[in-house]
């Protein structure tokens, strides 16, 4: 008789796990080997280049809006933000409006221009105009770090879900857990390329969708449908109303007032320079559908963003802040806990199952975005210079995402622990800051220069990492990843704020003192190009 | 191989047949620059905007918790409804541009369009299908 221990008031003995885990993996089994059967077809199409990274952009707006969702509502974004609410109640919620915020820089002024302008990288809009190597080997870079920080927050999380839901405690089983999920994921990446691994969102972004909407209906009619009540329930088990207004979290103190002006900066300006999610826009045969794909992707996301209001709240009132906290997975497991609670072992299995799904969805998306921007920008236009055929790069791409499949398991395993949200955070104020300002200038300011664009990008790169670096983050306190040692000189978790204007400073700074200039033909081009989508290359058909 | 991205193998679309295009001639059309300067008079004025009043929020939530926590109906206080109201704009602008783009920047877009691929090359007009 293993159903949930978590119950009970006196939350002294912390409870193994909760629901039967067999349950869970058949689900999550049953979730699996629908996706790869779908890859499997999905895959037999496969040819070209465009096909593997860009799938042969095939995808209507609304699927690939869809598809934009489930690779951006993370395992983070679920379990962390309802979490988030549950516990700190309305500083959990400002997380989500800045994720939702944000993608109005990618609608407004990133998704068609990038989509007219390049074909599978970030790095070839930065290098129609400026010079193609020097750029390509810093985009692929600061892409590469990107997709890193993203890739251990994901594969953290991973482990820390499998304690909670399969009941594996010991640190070998989660590890192992880990490696199945890794392998899980090469094999789409590999088979699938960009078309299985758009499915596998696809299906992800509904499902998750789907099970935050019943939940969501289901906490409300549990209070007549009335909002006010349920914060109100939420307030008396938390003992304070203090969950229902801000400063919970970030109201400490000036520094972490502070930290927080500094990750909303990161959050709304990073989005849209994912590189995971600026690939997701080749995808598509127009900028007209790139345009609808977003629009489809807000409304998604907000609607999405609105149910863990309720749910974190649902959490927080139901199940209540102590006995989250003491549950295996901490902070994660409100959303599972909730799930048991509503709908016993069935409901709790169909959320664990979703909740895996989107760390797999996701990883296989940072993985080919990685893929591509190795084979695509450095070993096809830097090492070959260009001399080589579709064939031998995608052979070169398949090898990448191996590797980095390989290296992603290894690191997720030496992650363990650490707070996921967290990492998430990080990757996007190094995507805002080593991405943004380059992207922005070179689609709308005629002067940028290739200086401007590698001053930009490396010094946006080396700030955020050196800041995180010598942050509370990796020393100095006790939930630091080095908790012994002490040298963080810098007093905020998120490094954003200092970052993000010195490489919009660097861009311009190294434009200016560019005597050299950029040729202003191929600006001229780029500019048509962006806006008209002339000579943009179109779906391919099969 | 020129900074141009070259179109896939076996794929001969307009970006190899564009090469004749003067493109600074393009740039200097009336019709093109009416072109970027409805697109830049919206997107510029409408980032900012959002930017202002999102920036305005977070500063509220973090330095006037007082103000935030003022109740307005039952439990829900003015920080829920000034946060929910940021869903609400994100869903109005998103709109906004939509319809924005389809009365005023599609129509431009493509008739710019179909005048430079089919004066590029006139042999071979819409070369992708």
């Amino acid at each position: 008789m293993n159903v949930l221990t978590v119950l009970p008031a006196t939350a002294t003995a912390a409870p193994t796990q909760a629901g039967e885990p067999w349950i869970n993996m058949t689900i999550f089994g049953l979730f699996v080997a629908i996706t790869l059967v779908i890859v499997l077809r999905a895959s037999r199409n496969n040819k070209t280049a465009a096909d593997y990274y860009a799938a042969g952009r095939s995808f209507t707006g609304s699927q690939n809006g869809t598809a934009i969702a489930g690779d951006y509502l993370s395992a983070a974004s679920f379990l962390g933000i309802v979490g988030a609410i549950a516990i700190n109640g309305y500083d959990g919620f400002l997380y989500s409006i800045g994720f939702l915020v944000a993608w109005l820089v990618a609608l407004l002024l990133v998704a068609e221009l990038l989509r007219n302008t390049g074909k599978f990288t970030m790095a070839d809009v930065l290098s129609f105009r400026l010079k193609q190597r020097p750029v390509r080997i810093a985009a692929a870079t600061t892409t590469l770090a990107v997709c890193f920080f993203y890739l251990l927050a994901q594969m953290a999380g991973a482990g820390g879900l499998v304690s909670l839901l399969l009941g594996i405690n010991d640190k070998l089983g989660q590890s192992l857990v880990i490696t199945v999920v890794g392998g899980l994921m090469i094999l789409y990446v590999l088979v699938g390329g960009m078309k299985g691994t758009t499915w596998v969102q696809i299906i992800k972004a509904c499902l998750l969708i789907a099970g935050a909407f019943v939940m969501t209906v289901w906490v409300l009619a549990m209070y007549g449908f009335n909002f006010s009540a349920l914060l109100g329930d939420a307030a008396a088990t938390a003992g304070t109303t203090d969950v229902l207004n801000p400063g919970l979290q970030y109201g400490a103190s000036g520094t972490s007032k502070f930290d927080f002006i500094s990750l909303a900066l990161a959050l709304v300006l990073g989005t849209a320079a994912l590189p995971h999610v600026l690939m997701r826009f080749y995808t598509v045969p127009t900028a007209k559908e790139a345009r609808k794909s977003v629009v489809w992707a807000i409304w998604l996301i907000g609607a999405f963003y609105l149910f863990t209001l309720v749910l974190g709240y649902g959490a927080g009132a139901l199940i209540g802040a102590d006995a989250i906290q003491a549950a295996p997975g901490g902070v994660n497991s409100a959303a599972p806990l909730l799930a048991f609670h509503l709908g016993g072992p069935l409901l709790l299995g169909l959320i664990s199952a979703v909740a895996f799904a989107t760390i797999l969805a996701v990883v296989a998306g940072l993985t080919i975005t990685a893929a591509a921007s190795f084979a695509h920008d450095i070993y096809a236009n830097v090492v070959r210079r260009g001399k080589v055929d579709p064939d031998g790069e995608v052979k070169v791409a398949r090898r990448t995402v191996v590797v980095i499949g390989v290296l992603s398991i290894l690191g997720g395993i030496g992650a363990q622990g650490q707070n996921v949200a967290f990492l998430v955070a990080l990757a996007f104020a190094v995507a805002a800051s080593a991405n943004l300002p380059t992207i922005i200038y070179s689609l709308f300011w005629k002067r940028f220069s290739t200086r401007g664009a590698v001053w930009s990008m490396y010094g946006g790169l080396a700030a955020a990492i050196v800041l995180i670096v010598f942050s509370p983050v990796v020393s100095g306190s006790e939930t630091s990843m080095i908790p012994g040692a002490d040298f963080a000189f810098f007093p905020l978790k998120n490094p954003g704020i200092v970052s993000i204007p010195l490489a919009f400073f660097l861009g311009w700074l190294g434009t200016v003192l560019d005597k050299a200039g950029e040729d202003p033909a191929k600006q001229a081009e780029m500019e048509v190009r962006s806006l008209t989508g002339v000579g943009a290359e179109k779906a391919v058909d099969h | 191989m020129g900074t141009t991205p070259t179109p896939d193998a076996g794929q001969a679309g307009p970006a190899a047949a564009l090469g004749a295009v003067d493109f600074e001639e393009v740039q200097q059309r009336p019709r093109f620059r009416e072109l970027r300067r409805r697109h830049r008079s919206f997107v510029f004025p409408m980032a900012a905007a959002f930017l202002l009043w999102y920036f305005l929020y977070v500063l509220l939530a973090d330095y006037a918790h007082e103000f935030m926590s003022t109740k307005v109906v039952g439990n829900i206080n003015l920080g829920l409804i000034l946060g929910l109201l940021q869903f609400v704009t994100t869903f109005a602008i998103t709109m906004w541009y939509v319809s924005y783009a389809n009365r005023k920047l599609d129509p431009i877009a493509a008739e710019l369009r179909s005048e430079l691929e089919a004066g590029a090359v006139p042999t071979e007009t819409g070369g992708s299908k």
